[in-house]
């Protein structure tokens, strides 16, 4: 049978043993005459028998399927002829993949009819496949069957049903809560990974101060423009460019409209103008992106040419004007919420003292925020830099080494896509640079969201 | 001596209030600036907002509306090359273009008679404007005339009247043409344009609900391009998501708001969660890319996967949601279940999550809206082929809707811009429905416990 019957079985035996140990712990209780020979309700006594049921055969499917790929694998290569099997890796690879697809599809259109030996390890593989699957089948309805009787034969009044019911849920949300960690050592493992095999090619120096960037590596020797050159700098330069336009855009207006909604704005009219200001931070990056690529940057590169200047048709003020309003919400909802933290009597004193509103606000409120706005600023900026899709759509894809505005530039983002979107071979330096790429860019977000807490911890003030 | 002093203090008060008036004037003007700031920095945002609906609406609009071309068509068996319409091979094998051709060369014949009678002679097409001529036409009008043969095979050797599809070009031009009679006309030459005013002027051409839009799939072809594959991508998607991140999220909310001891190990879990939802999402797309693909070998371009990715990038966020609405359970509820002799796990399952579920579901909902419109990790996992056919399953290739949206930006056609609009005005239209559930949910699920 197959893996997704397998499983339904399973659940429908675990219901099935649901009901068959509710209804044997209420047949004890009936007898005795009443319900509290029970230690547990007789709900948790059918819990018991489900879990007892399912939980096994889960874990043997699951990691029966997990192993078979491995060992079915092998085992092809195994009976591959030897000069097969002395081939680099990426080789038999392919060659077992050839064999795998000749066993699937036989009446597949293939221009060369397969030598014999590709042919028979294709045979081998589907009795295999077979075999895997046939045993894969008889050891899972064995269990079942003995976690069914068992787990009859299991329960009786003195059985802690309950706690045993429970501990198994705790496990569960243990495991769920580590998912957040293994996340984590996930993307720092995997990333780490193909970044060394990256700097095996090329040096770590040459890329985090290398000033020419032109990924394109030379498959002949004689090829014309591919240098292959892995030098960050014009990617950082131009990622933080972007980032400061869309800064320069973001904050004075996302903490202008924080302040003016949190202090001066009616009610009424912060309920209906704060969720329309919040729709921003809704619309999705493809839209902005659309957006710069097809509305901002023709503008501006019209209104350029209006006045004399020669402006990029893919300006780095385009990608960063329009990122700047994709954060305006998460600058304005972030200070609004630590401007609101500000008591009251700290206002109070100094609107007593004859201040302005708005002196209050610059001498007072700002200070004694400050911590938690600059958190937030952080915050943003960190999303900035790891913004993808505006910068894909609307800013450039070669490499400038510049710091105006007005020219194309581009980013670690944008890099990142442009060398994984596509055809790729996985042990070129061309591809794993991308992952170099994103191991800067995790390291340099990380840091940020450290920094962020850090002065939110250190500098915050305490009104109790 | 004492009245020289008055005189001295009572003159610099004066000087001082001069002083202070003068002054408070400034600091007035100062205090009229600081609220215009504010003001300008509110109008600002809403101005975007504003620009940026105004445009897009104004750019997809006509997405939703397609031009039809009214023709007189010959169901001409020898033209066609089948001798029974019944039978479903023939009529699928069928040389429908020829058909096509046959139609456009006697409209034009017609309208050739109507103006020959003022110019006297009839006008013969080079094969060039024969060509230009079939243009008009888009190539997926076989469908409706193969349809319309095979509902109703008595048609052979008959003649109806069709509305076919017109081409994106011919499309563009009727939806441009402004007062001057004249439309965007880059791709049109005079000639067809003369032909496409002609049939104009006899009620010749019509402009329908673009039902194609939402019934077909992606294609080369922007008149027959669909947004139906991406769409029922971005659902399977987002069922795997809910699927996965809701109970996924709530039971390690629930570990960590209730169980775990406040330790080291919960202090890094914590972090790590904090951490997570700052991380960009380009880099959970490579994690998709060198464990899912790389490692485990499983297949790209499925809707499977990029549930996956899209799982681990939304869980931090409904995690964090769902702490909080755990912590705004007050504790005395707790204790009260407790003081009944309810089990640790009876009062989190009876009394603290029905309690949470409200503030819960809306954290969920907002992090399923951002799941929806994430285009970035779902570029690297291969998510950008071109797919035609609506897939039936998770494990079938599909597209999604912000990755379709960004692939009709890109291609230079006038026609797919427009489409990609309208698509936007579709994901935008999902994202305000469920944005306004959650709000909604907030409002009449949530309590307060004061």
């Amino acid at each position: 049978m197959e893996t997704p019957t397998l499983i339904i079985i399973t659940l429908l035996c675990a219901a099935g043993a649901y009901i068959l140990g509710r209804n044997r712990a209420s047949n004890i209780a009936y007898r005795a005459g009443k319900e509290n020979v029970l230690h547990s309700l007789p709900y948790y006594y059918g819990v018991l028998s489900a879990l007892w049921c399912a939980l096994p055969c889960l874990f043997i499917v699951l990691g029966w399927n997990l192993l078979d790929d491995y060992v079915v694998h092998t085992a092809i290569v195994k009976l591959l002829p030897g000069s097969v099997q002395a081939l680099p890796d990426s080789e038999i690879e392919l060659m077992v993949n050839n064999v795998i697809n000749n066993a699937l599809y036989p009446n597949a259109l293939i221009s060369s009819t397969p030598p014999d030996y590709l042919l028979q390890a294709g045979q081998n593989y589907l009795r295999w496949q077979q075999l895997s699957q046939l045993s894969l089948t008889v050891v899972v309805l064995i269990s079942l069957g003995l976690a069914l009787s068992l787990g009859w034969l299991w329960i009786k009044p003195k059985v802690h049903a309950r706690q045993q019911v429970e501990r198994v849920f705790q496990w569960f949300l243990l495991f769920c809560a580590s998912i957040a960690v293994v996340t984590t050592i996930g993307i720092v493992l995997s990333v780490l990974f193909e970044s060394l095999r990256f700097f095996q090619s090329v040096n770590l120096f040459d890329f985090i101060f290398g000033t020419h960037w032109s990924p394109q590596t030379a498959l002949r020797i004689d090829q014309v423009g591919a240098s292959g050159a892995f030098g960050a700098v014009p990617l950082f330069l131009g990622t933080m460019l972007i980032s400061f336009i869309a800064m320069l855009v973001a904050v004075p207006a996302g903490l202008m409209s924080a302040i003016y909604l949190s202090e001066y704005a009616s009610p009424r009219f912060r309920a209906t103008v704060k969720p329309i200001l919040e729709i921003l931070a809704g619309i999705p990056s493809v839209v902005y992106g659309f957006f710069a690529a097809l509305t901002v940057a023709p503008f501006i590169h019209d209104a350029g040419g209006l006045l004399g200047l020669d402006v990029s048709s893919e300006s780095a003020l385009a990608a960063g004007l329009v990122m700047g309003v994709m954060i305006i919400p998460y600058v304005s909802s972030l200070s609004d919420d630590v401007i609101k933290a500000v008591p009251q009597s700290l206002r109070d004193g100094s609107l007593g003292l004859g201040a302005t509103q708005s002196e209050t606000i610059k001498l007072v409120v700002i200070p004694a925020a400050l911590p938690g706005i600059v958190s937030g600023i952080l915050l943003a900026a960190s999303r900035a830099i790891g913004e993808t899709m505006i910068v894909v759509m609307a800013a450039g894809l070669a490499a400038h080494l510049t710091a105006n505005p007005l020219e194309s530039v581009t980013t670690i983002t944008v890099q990142i896509v442009t060398l994984l979107v596509g055809d790729q071979e996985f042990d070129s330096p061309k591809t794993l640079s991308a992952f170099a790429l994103g191991l800067m860019l995790f390291t340099v977000t990380l840091l940020l969201n450290y920094v962020a807490l850090y002065v939110v911890r250190h500098y915050r003030e305490e009104y109790e | 001596m004492t009245k020289a002093t008055t005189k001295v203090s009572v003159g610099k008060n004066l000087k001082t209030i001069v002083l202070v008036q003068r002054n408070l004037a400034k600091r007035k003007r100062a205090e009229w600036r600081f609220r215009a700031y504010g003001v300008s920095a509110i109008l600002f945002g809403l101005a975007c907002l504003l620009i940026l609906f105004s445009d897009i609406i104004g750019k997809g609009h006509g997405a939703f509306l397609q031009t039809q071309i009214y023709l007189e068509v010959t169901f001409d068996s020898q033209r066609l090359n089948i001798d029974d319409p019944t039978s479903d091979a023939q009529v699928r094998r069928a040389n429908y273009d020829n058909v096509i051709a046959q139609a456009l060369s006697v409209q034009l014949e017609t309208d050739n008679k109507a103006t020959a009678n003022k110019a006297g002679s009839p006008i013969t097409l080079s094969a060039i404007e024969k060509r230009q001529l079939l243009n008009l036409i888009s190539s997926g009008a076989v469908y409706t005339i193969r349809q319309s043969l095979s509902d109703n095979p008595r048609l052979l050797n008959q003649t109806v009247g069709l509305w076919l599809i017109a081409d994106d070009d011919v499309d563009n031009y009727v939806k441009n043409i402004g007062h001057d009679g004249k439309g965007f006309s880059s791709r049109l030459n005079n000639q067809q344009q003369e032909w496409v005013n002609n049939w104009i002027a006899k009620d010749q051409v019509r402009q329908v609900f673009n039902a194609t839009f939402f019934t077909s799939g992606d294609s080369r072809e922007p008149e027959q391009a669909g947004i139906r594959s991406a769409l029922v991508g971005s659902l399977y998607m987002l069922l795997v998501t809910i699927g996965l991140t809701f109970p996924i999220g709530i039971a390690a909310a629930v570990y960590l708001e209730e169980y775990a001891a406040k330790n080291r190990v919960t202090d890094f879990i914590e972090v790590n969660i904090n951490n997570l939802a700052a991380v960009p999402s380009i880099i959970f797309g490579l994690l998709g890319l060198a464990i899912f693909i790389g490692f485990f070998n499983m297949p790209r371009s499925v809707p499977l996967m990029g549930g996956l990715v899209l799982t681990l990038m939304t869980l931090p966020t409904i995690i964090i949601s769902s702490r909080a609405a755990i912590k705004a359970v007050p504790p005395s509820i707790r204790d009260a279940a407790y003081g009944l002799g309810a089990s640790k796990m009876q009062v989190v399952l009876h009394h603290v999550i029905p309690l949470a579920m409200p503030g819960m579901l809306t954290g969920a909902i907002i992090g399923f809206a951002l799941a929806l419109g994430e285009t970035a990790p779902l570029l690297m996992i291969g998510m950008v082929a071109f797919i035609v056919d609506v897939p039936n399953g998770l494990m079938d290739p599909s597209s999604a809707l912000p990755v379709q949206i960004f692939l009709w930006a890109d291609s230079p056609e006038r026609a797919f811009i427009e489409r990609s609009s309208a698509a936007i005005m579709v994901l935008l239209t999902f994202l305000i429905t469920m944005n306004g559930l959650a709000v909604w949910l907030r409002h009449r699920l949530g309590r307060s416990y004061q």
